[in-house]
């Protein structure tokens, strides 16, 4: 089939999937009078004055930040280790690793939210009621993202023989681990970071009913009383999730042309952890024939 | 900290495979030590929560085993949200489905590794997985009653869109909003399957004579359905078990699923129905463990063709 009616129905697709966004820019810069569009509602955000109206808002893109990198630091310190152990000492627990780390997604956050409120009974009580204890929570819904970021680049070096090598020249583990593990898997720990921080700033249904404030709740809360500020924030957290995402698919491309033994760091892959239930598809086939 | 003491624990075995260091005299800690404390953390966090989540569903307000809570499923209202939920998670997993793998259909004229297809990608993840109340606010501004395209049809057709009600704040609202993240769901899933699909198939049926027809029936056809098939079901799982565009759109009454663990959760005590939330999350639990098994059943049957 012609390459240009492809591009045609690409163009097409794009154009009406583009209209909620072109209407949500739309929607900010109305003028308040009614008639005709001005800057006001972007302009009243950084508005002094106003402050008082948006801090619930604010407090909330704070939280989020927060619990994005803690979250992070949580998913990284806990799933990187255990990955690299069970690759290099327990291969055949890789399954299982790979099963824990999936079920999340058969889990859905309105079923896990239900039985999450017990627990944070006990959370409360061990540490305070602060909102930096929902990135615990948040571990658990980023696990498959960041597993299958993490696991395309694992299975795509040699970390066995990388590791062997350095313990052959005296490296002791920690050594090891900084000049050797975290270099080789940069980029998927990269990856796992931004997938990280996307998923958490895009999260409502547990912030939700465990009522904690964090973007979304906020985002919610204010849209009743100011639809403008509402929309805004969300334009802007749209677009923040997209360059994160564009920043792991370049440095994917980034990889393939510079390293040819290794695997593009596929974003779609990375991404689509709900297809994490396959193994891992394209990319480490692709390392594979590199090799 | 926890990364570099689990690792020091596997130093007796490297050292020993390379035979330069002689092993150090001390009490050696067992490997497997290091997998502890990410165990703990699912323990707590996932395992727990399920099992409470699942459990209580089977518990009465006293902690007493009982079968009462799963009587809840068979209520009217909830079950008109199953069906609900059943009905908006098959029509936009549907419509998601076939837009989507004509959108991936599409990408195949593009250059994989393209600035365009990186953004094609990434816009994809974004509106597939962490749009929630974002997208509920888009199409607010897009179809609601001051929305955009609501105002030029009013303006210059005269349609008004919501003549029969506003029905952007029910359930009928739903389908649009689902359908906006559904397709770039399927463009991410289906996308590797398409990218299997080898020219050098095409270029086979060519040269004993096939018509493009040929190739499209006898060879695409059979090869993508396993995967498509597949992506349906991840797509209509998908829809089933989305919460944030629908608590956004909807701030009462109950019409879906979610909904429905929603309004048991904020008034299980107001009510004095304990635990229904649990039940009503068995049920879904259930939906989803159906559709997940059958997906990795087809899953399988798709792999055959990626290698």
């Amino acid at each position: 089939m012609s390459v240009a009616l492809r591009r045609a129905l690409l163009a097409v697709v794009g154009l009406v999937f583009l209209l909620p966004i072109v209407a949500m820019v739309e929607f900010t810069l109305r003028s308040p009078s009614g008639t005709g569009y001005g800057l006001d509602h972007w302009a009243a955000i950084l508005d002094p004055e106003r402050e008082r109206s948006y801090r619930n808002l604010f407090e909330g893109v704070g939280n989020s930040l927060t619990l994005a990198v803690l979250t992070a630091a949580l998913v990284l310190v806990l799933l990187v280790p255990t990955m690299v152990l069970v690759s290099l000492r327990y291969p055949r627990l890789m399954r299982v690793l790979e099963f824990v780390c999936i079920v999340p997604i058969t889990v859905p956050a309105i079923v896990l939210v239900v039985g999450l409120a017990p627990v944070y009974g006990v959370v409360v009580r061990v540490a305070g009621g602060g909102t930096w204890t929902l990135a615990l929570a948040y571990g658990v819904t980023v696990l498959p993202f960041a597993f299958r970021a993490l696991q395309t680049d694992l299975s795509a070096s040699n970390l066995g023989t990388l590791t062997e090598a350095a313990r052959t020249l005296g490296a002791s583990w920690p050594r090891v681990l900084t000049t050797v593990i975290v270099p080789t898997l940069r980029r998927g720990i990269l990856a796992a970071t931004f997938i990280t921080v996307a998923v958490v700033l895009g999260e409502y249904t547990i912030a939700s009913l465990l009522n904690r404030v964090n973007l979304q709740t906020a985002l919610v809360q204010v849209s009743r009383s100011d639809p403008y500020a509402a929309v805004i924030f969300a334009l802007l957290a749209l677009l923040f999730a997209f360059t994160l995402l564009l920043l792991i698919g370049r440095v994917g491309t980034a990889r393939a042309a510079g390293v040819p033994t290794a695997a593009p760091a596929d974003p779609a892959a990375s991404a689509s952890a709900l297809a994490a239930a396959a193994p891992p598809p394209s990319p480490t086939t692709s390392s594979k024939a590199a090799r | 900290m926890s990364s570099a003491t689990l690792i020091d624990e596997t130093a007796p075995a490297a050292t020993r495979s390379a035979g330069a260091v002689p092993a150090r005299s001390r009490v050696r800690i067992p490997a497997w030590l290091g997998l502890t404390p990410f165990a703990a953390y699912v323990l707590a966090f996932l395992a727990v929560p399920c099992l409470l989540a699942l459990g209580s569903g089977f518990l009465d307000a006293d902690g007493a085993v009982t079968l009462d809570n799963l009587t809840v499923l068979g209520e009217p209202a909830v079950q008109s949200a199953f069906l609900a939920s059943f009905a908006v998670s098959g029509i936009t997993a549907l419509v998601g489905a076939v837009v989507g793998a004509a959108v991936c259909w599409g990408l195949t004229a593009l250059r994989p590794d393209g600035a365009v297809r990186s953004v094609i990608d990434s816009v994809s993840s974004v509106l597939a997985q962490f749009g929630g109340v974002m997208l509920a606010f888009a199409f607010i501004a897009t179809i609601g009653i001051q929305g955009l395209f609501t105002r030029i049809l009013l303006d210059t057709l005269g349609v008004d869109i919501f003549a029969g009600g506003v029905w952007l704040y029910q359930v009928p609202g739903l389908l649009l909003p689902y359908i906006y993240f559904q397709v770039p769901l399927m463009v991410i899933t289906f996308m590797p399957a398409v990218a299997g699909l080898k020219p050098q198939w095409s270029e086979a049926v060519a040269t004993l004579g096939g018509t493009w027809w040929n190739h499209f029936v006898s060879v695409v056809l059979p090869v993508l359905a396993p995967s498509f098939l597949g992506c349906l079901l991840l797509l209509f799982a998908n829809a089933f078990s989305s919460y944030a565009t629908a608590a956004a759109l909807i701030s009462q009454g109950a019409q879906i699923v979610p909904l429905q663990i929603r309004a048991a959760l904020v008034s299980e005590t107001v009510l004095g129905r304990a635990n229904v939330a649990g039940a009503l999350a068995l049920g879904m639990v259930v939906v989803m463990a159906v559709l997940m098994v059958l997906y990795s059943a087809l899953q399988r049957r798709t792999e055959r063709w990626q290698r």
